[in-house]
């Protein structure tokens, strides 16, 4: 009989992808006891009661069929409203608004919209773990642009010209940034605009942690003048409403590129769960108050956790937004994940290793500071230890 | 009196953990330890702080058999003074915790506190209701605190997230 070698049942796209860098730190954490965790990217709020007996209600009243499958007209006139009122960018929700289950999937829906075969997207590192690998499976090709701890981690335009070739698409920009909190501020994005469009790119705005902006108003790419036709705005209310497990998110885009997002949604996902958008009706009608309360209490948490890191040691830059401080490691000599390691075998505490966030964060690891101050205080003696140490 | 972002937030702050390191106060608040001390002097001082007080629940306290009872009071108001003195002849009994001028059904709300029902209900009848302008009380007892100023007694804290997540 013929030999037969077992064949591969794995796309090879997908057989190719690494997996996140994150698992190994995961598997090692969750199997420790009394560990001060600074891992987490989600706000340490349960999300607000008024929210939560809004879905309550809405099951309650029997509310449990489909949606359109754009989302609930209601919740997109809600967005719209919001979007409007907080940032000052205009759509029309029948036409131009798309609720999604998360973030994440309006990233993959732009993406897959919108990427050729071989189309190159620039992403600007360090950043979330997500882009790159869904550039990929979206068939195009990831090019990462690093910034530098030494600029707050903010993109200068000519590093985006250089990475600008025939197949470039689009870039992805996340402001604030996940890991670095770096806020992009008005010239910044004025300067970026015109180079996306000298070279006619689309950009995909990850606007998540827009509402935990700490130090002035924020901007939005798409309020930039003449940006909002190539603009595709993400966002969600996973951070801004501690509603990370609801898997609720938008997507905002001109109307032309929305439809062409709508029609892979509906065929793959049909629409995001019916009771997670009653609640985010409530949340964008009567939230406000409680966003405001934990974006002070992650501001002052901040402020405290920044200026401590600095003191043991850690250089650290002040972030202007999200809930991440991202120190420097360089001077210990270590690697940021031997850092990572180290510190949460001897001391117990969890920090994702920078360089899983692209090559610009070797050097660095991720702190989320959306943790109780008593836990931050803990973090801060142990690192503070551990530092002594090396 | 007019304060600044910086005061009110140091009173927030305050207010929900008032024994918070000062040095960790400063730093919530960007400002230098001295800095943050002069503050607080002067919000002692100026009474916008009036006391730094202590949550317990003596449920868990062996031996703390304490109640807690309502009243509401029915009053006669004077000529001149209105309910003030009278209010004021209440809140001076020791075991008086507070004692609030309400609209509607009744003029006072008087919290007590006493060692037992029959002690409470002992001053009710002995010491509040004799009072001259007093028409009339309603005593309810405080059968178990759930929530008390804003913080819930027993409240699950644990941090329900996994550790580590992009």
């Amino acid at each position: 009989m013929m030999q037969q070698t077992k064949k591969s049942y794995l796309s090879e796209t997908v057989a190719r992808l690494k997996p996140s860098g994150i698992r190994r730190f995961f598997d090692l954490a969750s199997s420790m006891e009394g560990v001060v965790s600074l891992g987490v990217g989600e706000p340490d709020f349960v999300t607000s009661w008024s929210i939560r007996e809004a879905c309550i209600l809405s099951l309650e009243q029997g509310y449990t069929s489909y949606t359109a499958n754009a989302g609930l007209l209601e919740l997109r006139q809600e967005i719209a409203a919001y979007l409007a009122r907080k940032f000052h960018v205009e759509y029309d929700p029948e036409a131009e608004i798309l609720v999604t289950v998360g973030a994440s999937q309006a990233i993959d829906l732009a993406l897959r919209a919108t990427v050729n075969p071989g189309d190159e997207v620039i992403v600007v590192e360090p950043s979330f773990v997500a882009y790159g690998p869904l550039v990929t499976l979206a068939g195009g090709v990831p090019v990462p642009v690093e910034t530098n701890g030494d600029d707050h981690f903010k993109i200068r335009p000519d590093q985006i010209e250089r990475a600008i070739t025939d197949r470039t698409k689009a870039l992805i920009i996340c402001s604030p940034n996940n890991p670095t909190g770096t806020v992009l501020h008005k010239e910044e994005l004025e300067a970026i605009a015109r180079i996306v469009k000298k070279h006619d790119l689309l950009v995909i705005s990850d606007e998540i942690y827009a509402e935990l902006t700490y130090d002035g108003p924020y901007i939005s790419f798409a309020a930039v003048d003449e940006m909002r036709e190539r603009t595709i705005l993400i966002s969600g209310f996973s951070k801004g409403f501690a509603m990370t497990g609801w898997r609720l998110g938008f997507t905002a885009a001109p109307a032309e590129i929305l439809r062409a997002m709508l029609k892979i949604h509906q065929y793959a996902i049909m629409c995001a769960p019916t009771m997670a958008q009653y609640a985010a009706i409530e949340a964008l009608r009567n939230g406000e108050q409680d966003v405001e309360y934990m974006k002070k209490s992650y501001r002052r948490r901040r402020n405290y956790f920044v200026q401590s890191l600095n003191e043991i040691g850690l250089s650290c830059h002040m972030p202007g937004g999200a809930f991440y401080a991202f120190p420097s490691i360089r001077e210990t000599g270590l690697t940021s994940e031997q850092f990572a390691e180290k510190l949460l075998l001897e001391e117990k505490v969890a920090v994702v290793p920078g360089n899983v966030f692209g090559a610009g964060g070797e050097g660095y690891i991720r702190c989320s500071y959306a943790s109780s101050m008593e836990q931050l205080q803990e973090a801060i003696k142990r690192m503070k230890r551990f530092l002594a140490r090396l | 009196m007019k304060l600044t972002e910086k005061e009110v937030e140091i009173i927030e702050i305050l207010e929900k953990d008032a024994r918070i390191p000062i040095e960790t106060l400063a730093k919530m608040v960007s400002l230098s330890v001295g800095e943050t001390e002069a503050i607080l002097k002067k919000l002692e001082e100026t009474k916008v702080i009036v006391q730094y007080t202590t949550l317990v629940d003596w449920r868990k306290v062996d031996g703390h058999e304490g109640v807690t009872a309502m009243i509401d009071v029915k009053v006669t108001p004077k000529r001149g003074v209105g309910f003030d003195e009278v209010a004021e002849r209440i809140y001076r009994f020791p075991e008086v915790k507070s004692v609030y001028l309400m609209s509607g059904a009744y003029d006072l709300s008087v919290v007590i506190e006493g060692r037992s029902m029959s002690e409470v209900a002992k001053f009710v009848s002995e010491k509040l209701s004799t009072l001259d302008s007093v028409i009339s009380t309603t005593t309810h007892f405080i059968l178990k605190k759930y929530k008390h100023d804003g913080t819930v007694f027993d409240q699950g804290d644990q941090d329900h997230r996994i550790v580590m997540v992009p």
